[in-house]
């Protein structure tokens, strides 16, 4: 038994991606709503429909929620842990409450509004609180109970930003593999191309070669344009029972397998420890995500027609093309290098809507609105014929995820 | 040399943020030898396997008892990043530095890595496998913080 092909995405809702802070000043719950609601219209459904919130990364209360949008009973109000990695997981999440009869009408939703906080920023923020508070022997984080005692262990070494974690990673796949800068640079490159052909994408100008190898080192390998931009805005889908989906406005997106998770070493080592077995180090840490969607769909690499592929960092897409099998494992980079995530001509087109690197970072979400309009037959830069999406999250710690879509 | 917020912060060395161990009864030993300059580890005595940072159960065998072992405190460059864009201004001073992951000689490697600052070192040259050995600093509330620098090793 799996929820292979019990639910589909049936409405989709956003709105505009700003740059960070300029949704202000819009809040992250106004901006919640308005993605919900216009998810719902989309569907041909109301706030009375929706019975369930499947979230990821804590990304909104759905009391609050519920409460300001007169939704009648909440049946299901579930998050998967950690961040960004659950983004794709969440519609699984959504998939197992209808297909377990827990819930009817399901939304997946990210808000985010960064006027007064930076996600990623909660080590940066930290560093003058460790140094301040430190010296007093109180706690930053207040209660009496002070730091845990593996902190000691981490806050000096110096890596404190998720930007410094992955560069490490980059760092390793490049002594292994023979991975270049070129490599990177052609996943920027494609993605800012697919970015410049849409009206919502925040980065349109075209991206050459020359100015990503003159662009400010950030954490050396990775420089300013291998980094995500920084953005507000908000996404909802809303999954139902694919029996119910015949009926509705759209033509559905089925959920045809999903997975969250990953290896128990992997554990929260990529901000923290960094203790993942040597073979699975410089890699997305998706492989046994892979494995399980590809397992519940009985399909294979070779039947996924578009990927869009979490890319808050820009060698996190070339270790992913591995890790689902697109490419041998270390190939990633002569994969790119050779045109195959170009679209529309490359044997699989990659984050076509532009991605987080060019189009906006909503955490993951933009990822599935794209994977859904790939499958309705309306993106913008369409896939002629796509059936089947592939739509992750992650690297991060655990759980990263996966989710294969099916028109 | 600035000084700031930091105390004295200096090109390539991460100034130490932490200055306590907030140590429970698993960490307690380690600070201890540090205080002497030594590295120790807690080693599972029902399997063998290092786990650093310490922590309460043994991710093999899921035993909690260790005996802790010193370390000769050299080690080997796993994956590094040279930081150049400091995260606060008062960091500046520091970059570009270098930190990423070593690998612990007389230990397994994975499990038991530890992530620290290289210093006395060159961001062009330092490459991965480069031999280190671990430096120390100290401080008067039983901290100290352990960074690695490159052996000569007359290549």
């Amino acid at each position: 038994m799996s929820l292979r092909e019990s639910a589909a995405i049936v409405g989709l809702g956003a709105t505009p991606y700003y740059r960070r802070g300029e949704s202000y000043p819009q809040t992250e719950l106004e901006m919640a709503g308005k993605a919900i609601l216009s998810a719902l219209d989309d569907a041909g459904l109301g706030a009375s429909d929706l019975d369930g919130f499947a979230i990821y990364s804590s990304s909104c209360d759905p009391a609050e929620v519920a409460s300001v949008l007169g939704v009648p009973e909440v049946r299901f109000a579930a998050g998967l842990t950690s961040g960004g990695g659950g983004c794709a997981g969440a519609l699984g999440l959504a998939a197992a409450a209808i297909d377990a009869g827990m819930a009817t009408c399901v939304v997946t939703l990210m808000t985010l509004q960064q006027r007064s906080r930076r996600l990623g920023g909660s080590a940066v923020d930290g560093v003058l609180t460790y140094a301040m508070m430190s010296d007093s022997g109180s706690s930053p984080y207040g209660g009496g109970g002070g730091l845990p005692p593996s902190a000691a262990f981490t806050a000096n070494s110096g890596l404190l930003s998720p930007g410094h974690s992955f560069s490490l990673l980059a760092k390793r796949h490049m002594h292994l593999y023979g991975t270049r800068r070129e490599h990177f640079a052609e996943v920027c490159i494609s993605t800012r191309e697919n970015a410049i052909r849409r009206p919502t994408a925040l980065r349109k100008q075209p991206l050459t070669l020359d100015e990503y190898f003159d662009a400010r080192m950030i954490s050396d390998p990775l420089c300013l344009f291998d980094y995500t931009m920084e953005s507000d805005g908000a996404i909802a889908v809303i999954t139902v029972a694919a029996e119910r989906a015949k009926d509705l406005r759209q033509p559905p997106v089925h959920i045809l397998s999903s997975a969250h998770g990953g290896t128990g070493k992997w554990g929260p080592a990529i901000f923290r420890y960094f203790q993942a077995p040597a073979d699975e180090f410089a890699s997305s840490g998706h492989r046994p995500i892979a494995k399980r969607i590809y397992d519940m769909a009985g399909v294979g690499p070779g039947d996924v027609d578009v990927a869009l592929l979490y890319d808050h960092f820009s060698p996190m897409v070339i270790m992913q093309l591995e890790d689902y099998g697109f490419a041998p494992i270390g190939e990633g980079g002569p994969f790119v290098a050779e045109g195959n995530i170009r679209w529309p001509h490359g044997s699989l087109p990659v984050n076509t809507h532009g991605g987080n690197l060019s189009e906006a970072y909503i955490i993951g979400m933009t990822h599935v609105r794209e994977a859904v309009e790939q499958l309705r037959g309306v993106a913008v830069n369409q896939v002629e014929g796509a059936e089947i999406a592939l739509v992750t999250g992650g690297p991060a710690g655990l759980p990263v995820s996966g989710t294969l879509l099916r028109r | 040399m600035t000084e700031n917020a930091f105390g004295k912060v200096e090109v390539g060395v991460f100034p130490s943020i932490l200055t306590e161990t907030y140590a429970d009864e698993t960490t307690q030993p380690f600070w201890d030898a540090a205080a002497e300059d030594r590295l120790v580890a807690p080693r599972c005595t029902t399997c063998g396997t290092f786990r650093v940072p310490p922590s309460p159960f043994c991710f093999e065998c899921q035993q909690q008892a260790v005996e802790w072992v010193e370390l000769p405190g050299t080690g080997t460059v796993f994956t590094f990043t040279v930081v150049r864009h400091p995260l606060h201004p008062d960091l500046g001073p520091a970059c570009p530095y270098v930190s990423g992951v070593v690998e612990l000689d007389g230990t397994q490697g994975a499990g038991a890595r530890m992530i620290v600052n290289f210093v006395d070192c060159d961001p062009a040259t330092l490459a991965i496998g480069d031999p280190v050995e671990i430096v120390w600093e100290h401080f008067e509330s039983g901290m100290s913080t352990p960074r690695f620098r490159p052996i000569n090793t007359g290549r």
